[in-house]
């Protein structure tokens, strides 16, 4: 198996060192061609609109959305999960737009509005998660077909799924806790990948 | 519960900026620039490295107008500078909600003896080094990201790599050094023993470590990052070239792609005059702006 980091630019060498730490093949994705063969792709935390520039630049939107639509698991966190938004609000920008989710950039507020708590979440064995929100997007809306993972106190929901996809408006790659890579991980080793030619 | 202005949201916003380039703009409109040429943040300033030094006198934080307007103007974060150990600017640009505060050098210090106890802020703070003892002092008074100092607004990016290469010694010194000659090191050094030693023991630096001071092209950039830095800035370089937004966009598909020389070759094509610079050796001694600060 092996599972590919989008490394344009943000924490991408987190989730690299966590997926190596796990056992699992790996490898820092920059260009089409690298996405050859995967079984998984993280697209990592980050800013979001310097992502996006760079994944218009180098051909990267149209082989993804091929291999999500092929059944790759990809999952997002952050940035990423603005990356995977159909809806993007404030601003609103052209994405990957492959989940059904309407998500709003920095909708906790600035950095200084950032914040850190410990969250239930269902799926996962052993108790709650200790979560890091940076900057994070705000899920607005949740198509009938998502499946909410996770929310917080206040109900807003902030891990979602959709088939093979998986969005977290956190960051797991932040903390020592493998749990929800090894969630991933366990959808990537099960999934039925039609082809995983980009 | 909720905890705010923790370490870990203050030294994870510099882990999101990582592999990005931070500008340096003068208004909305050199941030709007900025922003859509891929900046994964801003610095808000009145004047540019360059145009201070230019200017002299004395250097202090931008009027607040000039930084909320640029706050108002892009959705990436956005820095802003106050004076070394001017606590009441940084409390200032806290208020104003200013997303990393940069203690900067280039501004004229307000304190020489001290820097800002930066854990008493909410707002994480990013501060110069030359060498890692410095960078340790720093990161010991609740720095949440390092950067080399460099020498600002000179275009020339000797005195970056200079710095990032002491700092990667030091690293290599400590992790090589036995235990019993961490304790001597972190005298010599002038550094927290607890970090020389958590240091030695992780072989790596608690934060984020960008470059800064003088970087000009996009081959300055990727130097910086195959040195080991994990991302960088560009003060003067961008907004005194004869094509900022050109200039802009290839610096940061020279950063992302740093370790390619093909395509770091096809973005430096035909960018125009970078910014004039100049030679360290020419600069007097009581100007060079990486000895303020300690």
């Amino acid at each position: 198996m092996k599972i590919g980091v989008l490394a344009l630019q943000g924490d991408f060498r987190e989730h690299l060192a966590m997926v190596s730490r796990l056992g699992v093949d790996n490898i820092a994705v920059r260009s089409a061609s690298e996405l050859e063969g995967l079984n998984g792709l993280i697209i990592p935390g980050g800013e979001s609109t310097t992502a996006l520039i760079l994944m218009h630049n180098f051909g990267l939107i149209e082989p993804i959305r091929k291999l999500a639509k092929n059944g790759m698991p990809i999952m997002g966190t952050c940035a990423g999960m603005i990356h995977l938004a159909k809806e993007v609000l404030s601003p609103n920008m052209e994405t990957l737009g492959l989940m059904d989710i309407t998500v709003r950039r920095n909708g906790f507020g600035r950095q200084i509005d950032s914040f850190e708590i410990d969250i239930p979440i269902t799926i996962l064995p052993g108790g709650s998660f200790h979560a890091i929100f940076i900057r994070a997007p705000v899920i607005e809306r949740v198509g009938p077909a998502v499946e909410v993972l996770a929310r917080l106190p206040d109900d807003k929901a902030i891990a979602v799924k959709e088939e093979n996809l998986v969005a977290l408006a956190f960051h797991p790659e932040l903390t020592l806790d493998t749990r929800l890579h090894e969630y991933f991980l366990a959808m990537a080793s099960s999934s039925k990948i039609i082809e995983n030619k980009p | 519960m909720v905890e705010r202005g923790t370490w870990g949201v203050k030294t994870g916003l510099a882990q999101m900026l990582k592999g990005g380039v931070i500008m340096d703009v003068t208004n909305a409109e050199q941030a709007k620039i900025a922003e859509e040429a891929g900046a994964c943040a801003v610095m808000a300033l009145e004047r540019v490295p360059a145009d201070i030094r230019a200017a002299g006198g004395v250097a202090r934080m931008a009027d607040p107008k000039v930084i909320q307007e640029i706050m108002n103007s892009v959705s990436i974060p956005v820095m802003a500078k106050c004076r070394i150990g001017h606590f009441v600017e940084a409390q200032v640009l806290e208020a104003l909600g200013i997303d990393f505060i940069d203690e900067s050098e280039v501004l004229t210090p307000a304190d020489e003896a001290h820097h800002i106890w930066k854990h008493s802020f909410k707002v994480p703070f990013v501060c110069g080094c030359r060498d890692l003892g410095e960078a340790l002092r720093r990161i010991g008074e609740g720095a949440a990201m390092i950067r080399t100092k460099g020498e600002a607004g000179t275009g020339n990016v000797v005195e970056a790599v200079r710095h990032m290469r002491a700092v990667t010694e030091g690293i290599r010194r400590v992790v090589a050094a036995s235990e019993e000659e961490l304790m001597a090191i972190a005298k010599e050094m002038g550094a927290p023993f607890e970090l020389v030693s958590e240091l030695h023991q992780t072989g790596k630096l608690p934060v984020v470590n960008f470059a800064a001071g003088g970087i000009a092209t996009p081959a300055d950039a990727a130097l910086m990052m195959q040195l080991g830095a994990d991302g960088v800035f560009v003060g003067s370089g961008i907004f005194k070239s004869s094509n900022p937004s050109a200039r802009a966009k290839a610096i940061v598909v020279a950063t992302t792609n740093y370790q390619n020389p093909a395509i770091i070759a096809e973005v430096s094509r035909g960018l125009g005059e970078a910014m004039p610079g100049l030679d360290i050796k020419q600069i007097p001694s009581q100007e060079l702006l990486a000895a303020r600060g300690w």
